[in-house]
């Protein structure tokens, strides 16, 4: 499997990262030296084997589905870049 | 009183509770330690001010006979730990000025514990690396030098800054954090004490996230019974994380008895690797004789899965890491890019994240981001789930065989030079938690232990793995080989 430019510029727009044309191809071989090493685990029988989802067999606590938190509206805006009249500002979305 | 900083916990534990020493005076011994040691780049944001109100504070516990273990101790916090209203950055531009609102549990246990903050401390981006090379605040150095040279070597990472915090005795003991071998590794290059307990103990809540399933906190100490100390204060049972293991937390140190006659420790022959230095070998024959000396049985095992351990890792830890760091959008927190006139939001995603992901991390997130796409899922992320599921059962059946422990070398070498591997492909640097990243895909404990140095004069560890949650019995495993080995060699202050 080898990654070519293309590849890697659809998954920087995937990731949401903006990547320069020109930095594509380095970025492309980078993955292919990655993935060149995670091919190994094709070695593997894993035929019959379950993925792992919790690496410990404990069973996810849970809790009374009840509000727990809130009316902290001034300190989750705190640390945003561009907070305005209660809400976290962003470009226009919809036209 | 001079040099209060080269304390151990236990030590320092012990003269604040005989009246000996004041927090207030261990605290500014640190202060003025860290001021001089600017040339490490441990600590990159100090917090003085908070550090003598709460060793003000822990004086006054201490004298009303409210004082425990940690009380007045002063200790570095990596940068991944949120500290409300302290700058927790991760160590990345993204998150440049981010002042949380809110406390971790592990610092709010240390904090109610009476320890004191000196700062936060140095680390790799997001925890993604191995060398601190890839940090925001330029390189975290290592107090060590080889023999007769000047270069700076690289502390370890991703927990560089708090390996070098304290091995230069800047601080007596730093908070880590381990996802493939982040505590143990830079404990190993800096001849200091690194524990990851297992996963579960240690509440995540509040540390920055990069690879959910894998992520454990950890103490970073001078010796076995300070980070008996110091993770007894940091473990327990966390509502506000769904992994937090709701299970009792035992007495620690209470647990080193330095008695491990009839112990089984396991030799794995799968880390024998090919070209292996001669001196890691024979760190480990000598690690072996150590335990066996003190009356423990050594036994070969075999954990056939372990070649496999470093490629399912980078296809698990990517992945995680791809969706964690999808948070920073530069809307809710942390950096958000100027944007040209006609910018939607999408580009407001894209040149934010191009900004302030640094190359390491953008690299990893977008591996993830591929292994994690439509038509490459079951190919790469569910196949090294499986992969990961059978490198568990290796060590679940090496226990059920009646193994205690596992004895390993925590490193394939010792520290290496800052810049000595800007030239090597990604993958050569990644080798270096060959021996550590097991642990983090099994979920156990491990601990990195300085048991010797090499021709040059550097620190090298072994790394010994427990069963799952039974720490205090690794812990004193560790502490039986650290008393053996008497490794007391400290780095030259050359800073």
């Amino acid at each position: 499997m080898s990654i070519d430019t293309k590849t890697a510029a659809k998954v920087a727009k995937l990731a949401r990262i903006k990547v320069e044309d020109e930095a594509l191809p380095a970025l492309a071989n980078e993955f292919n030296t990655i993935l060149g090493f995670i091919e190994q685990l094709n070695e593997v029988d894993v035929e019959g084997v379950e993925p792992m989802t919790s690496v410990t067999p404990m069973r996810l606590k849970r809790r009374v589905d009840v509000v727990t938190d809130g009316g902290q509206q001034d300190k989750v805006l705190k640390n945003a870049p561009d907070a305005r009249e209660g809400f976290f500002a962003v470009p226009k979305v919809v036209e | 009183m001079s040099e209060l900083n080269k304390l151990t916990l236990a030590d320092a534990r012990d003269k604040l509770r005989a009246g000996d020493v004041t927090s207030v005076e261990l605290t500014e011994s640190c202060l003025k330690a860290i001021d001089k040691a600017g040339a490490l780049n441990a600590f990159v944001h100090k917090t003085p001010e908070i550090a003598l109100e709460q060793a003000k504070a822990a004086d006054v516990r201490i004298k009303a006979g409210d004082a425990p273990a940690m009380c007045g101790l002063p200790v570095g916090i990596k940068d991944l730990f949120c500290t409300k209203g302290v700058p927790s950055q991760a160590a990345s531009a993204i998150l440049e000025g981010f002042k949380p609102e809110y406390e971790s549990t592990i610092t709010s246990k240390l904090f109610d514990a009476g320890s004191v903050m000196l700062g936060k401390l140095n680390m790799d981006e997001f925890a993604m690396g191995s060398s601190n090379e890839t940090s925001v605040y330029g390189n975290a150095v290592n107090p060590w030098r080889r023999e007769g040279s000047d270069a700076d070597l690289t502390p370890g990472g991703s927990s560089g800054g708090s390996a070098s915090a304290v091995a230069a005795d800047l601080c007596l003991a730093a908070t880590g954090t381990d996802t493939g071998g982040s505590i143990r590794q830079p404990a190993a290059f800096t001849g200091t004490v690194g524990i990851k307990p297992t996963y579960g103990r240690c509440s995540r809540w509040g540390v920055v996230a990069f690879a959910s399933s894998l992520d454990q906190a950890g103490p970073m100490t001078k010796s076995v019974r300070d980070a008996a100390i110091m993770l007894e204060a940091m473990c327990g049972h966390d509502e506000k994380d769904s992994t937090s293991a709701d299970l009792a937390v035992p007495n620690f140190e209470a647990m080193l008895t330095g008695d491990i006659k009839g112990k089984k420790i396991g030799i794995p022959k799968e880390y024998r690797m090919d070209g292996m230095p001669a001196e890691i070998e024979k760190l480990w024959e000598n690690g072996q004789a150590m335990l066996k000396d003190a009356g423990a049985e050594i036994v070969d095992i075999s954990l056939p899965h372990t070649k496999y351990a470093l490629p399912a890792y980078y296809v698990i830890a990517p992945a995680e890491a791809s969706s964690n760091l999808a948070r920073y959008d530069g809307v809710r927190f942390g950096h958000r890019a100027t944007l040209d006139a006609g910018d939607g939001i999408t580009e407001m995603y894209e040149k934010s994240r191009a900004e302030g992901f640094g190359h390491e991390v953008q690299r990893r997130v977008m591996v993830g981001t591929y292994v994690l796409s439509a038509g490459f899922y079951d190919a790469y992320y569910n196949r090294a789930r499986r992969v990961r599921a059978l490198i568990k059962k290796d060590f679940d059946d090496v226990f059920a065989a009646g193994v205690d422990a596992i004895l390993t070398p925590a490193t394939p070498s010792a520290a290496f030079g800052l810049g000595e591997m800007t030239d090597a492909d990604p993958v050569q640097m990644y080798l270096n938690d060959v021996f550590t990243v097991t642990v983090n895909l099994a979920g156990l404990p491990g601990i990195s232990v300085p048991t010797g140095v090499d021709a040059q004069g550097l620190p090298l560890g072994l790394q010994l793995i427990g069963r799952p949650w039974e720490e205090g019995d690794l812990l004193n495993t560790a502490y039986a080989l650290e008393g053996a080995a008497g490794f007391v060699a400290k780095p030259g202050q050359w800073w």
